[in-house]
């Protein structure tokens, strides 16, 4: 799985080689997510650009979907926001070249009924035209992605499927097996957000996933501080934030001041990957 | 029929009876987080475990006869048929269950396996109430905490069912996020249940959704089928020439249709909420109005627009007013072996008005459209025809909009009725109350 080229298509940084770089300082990779559309197209392109300026090694792009079950209410308000603007997959592709060109890796964040809808094959081919590492795919799981890892491999594309603390050593080899890129930890059983504390059985989750033969596994849901991401860093080989992020967007006066807090934030968690 | 017992003959089955899922030719599936996969399959385990042994067999049926009435009556509507071409309309009276439709079949079989599988807690999301209801009953009958998503919008449409919700012991959780429906609801209890999934069972309400519940619940549900073919035969002395049944989620047609399925010459007919008519867009036909997609963990035919966003569905009934359907359905319709047709929100009441005025039974809004479907049926095949009708709910949840919609109440009443409403007046026409 993972083993496999970290090259990818000429001119497009992967998530893989993004966190490969971060180990090769001995640190963590700090991975980003913002949903495109919010607070429009424009704001989430600067945003994330924003990010990546201040530390970011991975943007993860969020195609916005209309029942998003694996999400919390920070991300839900903010994706609702951006569908109710008419957000579109080609708006999401728009970003994820836009973001790419600052040599960032990207990947795009999805539910899989969007892209079911839009096909596949053309999906993929358009991705790796706008630039894309690959697709994070919170909902679809490797035994459902046949189609999917067909055109994945077609196109040179990351797919990082997600593991949880429930999945069984079976289930986590398989994952780990059909993942290219990084494999997904979930941190805890439960939807995106800021919690208090970082899921107990994370780093458990982890070593279980190298042990079932991961070479990169980051670990998200749930972290927001610095002190968290330090904590994950420890173990993990990427830290990836998402609600925090958004909540920064959400609670600003204006876009401008949004987009300042979400990179102080950045800053902030960039130092967190850097203490382990 | 006393013999007959929910599911127990299923590993027997062959053929299109047969399919177990988790696909049903291209439809079916899991599209589910990672996190619910080890969940799901302890449900799959012990739903097959479950299915062959006795004493879990026999404690459903012992439910079934003891405390929500099985078998239902199949009766005859003479008076109604004569607006039917004259052909014999058999109504099996799932109306008469206790809770008031079909939906207490499968809660209770879901409930004993919750309590089967060590869990403590149950989970449901509900559209009009029905299946809320249901389920908080089999809480409170088997001593199980209960949490109940309603979109914040049905909370106030019923505002009767959550009421009888919570007397029951449930906590109900408006859904204040999305359309604030059903969709919403599902949404929710998703949520809640990634989260709370070692001590807390999703008894979801229909053949929808990831692998195995579209199986389960069908399973759970079959036992309308048995009965009703048994007593047509009893009754007729040959099997009907067609079977009607209303179809949003789709578990009451899946019930009375699996056990006809291989009965070739008999004809299958769902009938699905076509709202202000499927050309306006304002409907709930996810079959004979939307289009091959992925929606709530499953493949199948969605209501979705050219990006894959679920679009709003539209209908006078909340229990059809779903923009998914079940997997199982889509493989009948695909396959040719069930026919789907739209039924509007006008034909359904006035089936609904026909009903109470020549047989004296108030059905739910929901199962008006397959009386609807059963009139046109009856005049196709004319006086030698046999429709069989599965009569899937009661109406007392509906007379409030019924009267609006007939205009039997006056505006003094209206105005009254409104005051007494737990919140303010909802927005017009959309689902099942005004």
């Amino acid at each position: 799985m993972v083993s496999a080229s970290t090259a990818g298509r000429t001119g497009t940084r992967t998530s893989a080689a993004a966190v490969d770089a971060a180990r090769a300082e001995g640190r963590a990779a700090l991975v980003a997510y913002l949903p495109v559309g919010f607070p429009d197209v424009e704001g989430s392109i600067e945003a994330a650009k924003a990010l990546v300026d201040s530390g970011a090694d991975v943007v993860e792009l969020g195609l916005p979907y209309s029942d998003p079950t694996m999400d919390g209410p920070v991300i839900q308000r903010a994706v609702d926001a951006a569908l109710a603007a008419r957000t579109r997959p080609a708006d999401v592709l728009r970003a994820v070249e836009a973001v790419a060109a600052t040599g960032a890796a990207v990947l795009v964040m999805t539910y899989w009924p969007p892209v079911d809808r839009y096909g596949v094959s053309r999906f993929a081919a358009d991705l790796a035209g706008a630039g894309a590492a690959g697709l994070i795919t919170p909902d679809l799981i490797p035994d459902e992605a046949a189609e999917w890892i067909r055109a994945s491999d077609e196109h040179d594309l990351e797919r990082v499927f997600l593991v949880a603390p429930s999945s069984t050593p079976a289930r986590l080899r398989s994952t780990a097996e059909a993942c290219r890129g990084f494999v997904y930890a979930a941190s805890l059983m439960g939807v995106t957000g800021a919690r208090a504390t970082v899921g107990a059985g994370a780093r458990g989750l982890v070593e279980r996933t190298r042990a079932a033969g991961a070479e990169r596994v980051c670990v998200g849901l749930g972290v927001s501080t610095a002190e968290q991401t330090a904590e994950v860093a420890a173990y993990a080989d990427g830290v990836i934030v998402g609600s925090a992020f958004v909540r920064c967007l959400l609670e600003a006066e204006d876009r401008a001041s949004g987009v300042r807090r979400a990179a102080a934030l950045a800053a902030d968690l960039a130092a967190g990957v850097r203490q382990r | 029929m006393s013999a007959v017992r929910a599911s127990s003959d299923w590993p027997a089955v062959g053929g299109l009876a047969g399919e177990r899922g988790p696909y049903f030719g291209d439809f079916g599936g899991r599209f589910v987080p990672e996190a619910l996969v080890a969940a799901l399959d302890e449900i799959d385990a012990a739903h097959r475990e479950a299915m062959a042994d006795p004493a879990f067999l026999a404690e459903l049926d012992h439910l079934h006869r003891t405390y929500s009435g099985r078998p239902s009556l199949l009766t005859e509507a003479r008076r109604f048929a004569e607006h039917a071409g004259g052909a014999r309309i058999l109504l099996k009276r799932e109306d008469l269950n206790h809770t008031g439709s079909h939906k207490i079949n499968n809660v209770l079989g879901q409930a004993l396996l919750t309590r089967r599988m060590g869990k403590t807690r149950v989970i449901a999301e509900t559209g009009a109430g029905q299946h809320g209801v249901a389920t908080a009953t089999a809480a409170a009958l088997l001593g199980l905490e209960c949490t109940i998503y309603m979109g914040e919008e049905d909370t106030r449409r019923q505002a009767l069912n959550v009421a009888r919700m919570r007397l029951l012991g449930a906590e109900v959780v408006p859904v204040t996020i999305g359309s604030r429906t059903l969709k919403d609801a599902v949404n929710e209890a998703f949520r809640d249940w990634v989260a709370s999934v070692e001590t807390t069972h999703y008894l979801f309400g229909t053949v929808a959704g990831p692998h195995p519940f579209p199986v389960l619940v069908r399973d759970l549900q079959r036992i309308v089928g048995l009965e009703a073919r048994q007593q047509v035969l009893d009754l007729v002395g040959r099997l009907p020439d067609a079977v009607c049944a209303c179809v949003g989620g789709g578990s009451n047609a899946i019930g009375i249709f699996h056990a006809f399925l291989e009965d070739p010459d008999v004809r299958l007919l769902g009938l699905e909420a076509g709202g202000d008519g499927v050309d306006t867009g304002r409907h709930a036909a996810s079959i004979t109005g939307g289009g091959s997609g992925v929606f709530q963990g499953s493949r199948s035919f969605v209501l979705q627009d050219e990006d894959g966003q679920t679009l709003e569905s539209h209908s006078i009934s909340a229990g059809l007013d779903y923009p998914g359907v079940g997997p199982e359905h889509a493989w009948l319709a695909a396959s040719g072996r069930a026919q789907y047709r739209p039924v509007t929100d006008a034909d359904a009441m006035e089936a609904f008005r026909l009903l109470c005025r020549t047989e004296g039974i108030i059905p739910a809004i929901e199962s008006s459209h397959a009386l609807a479907g059963a009139l046109v049926l009856g005049r196709e095949l004319g006086p030698e025809g046999v429709v069989l009708v599965s009569l899937s709910g009661r109406g007392d949840k509906d007379v409030d909009t019924a009267a609006r919609w007939f205009g039997l109440v006056s505006d003094a009443d209206l105005v009254a009725s409104e005051a007494a409403r737990v919140a303010e007046t909802p927005s017009q026409t959309e689902g099942s109350g005004w």
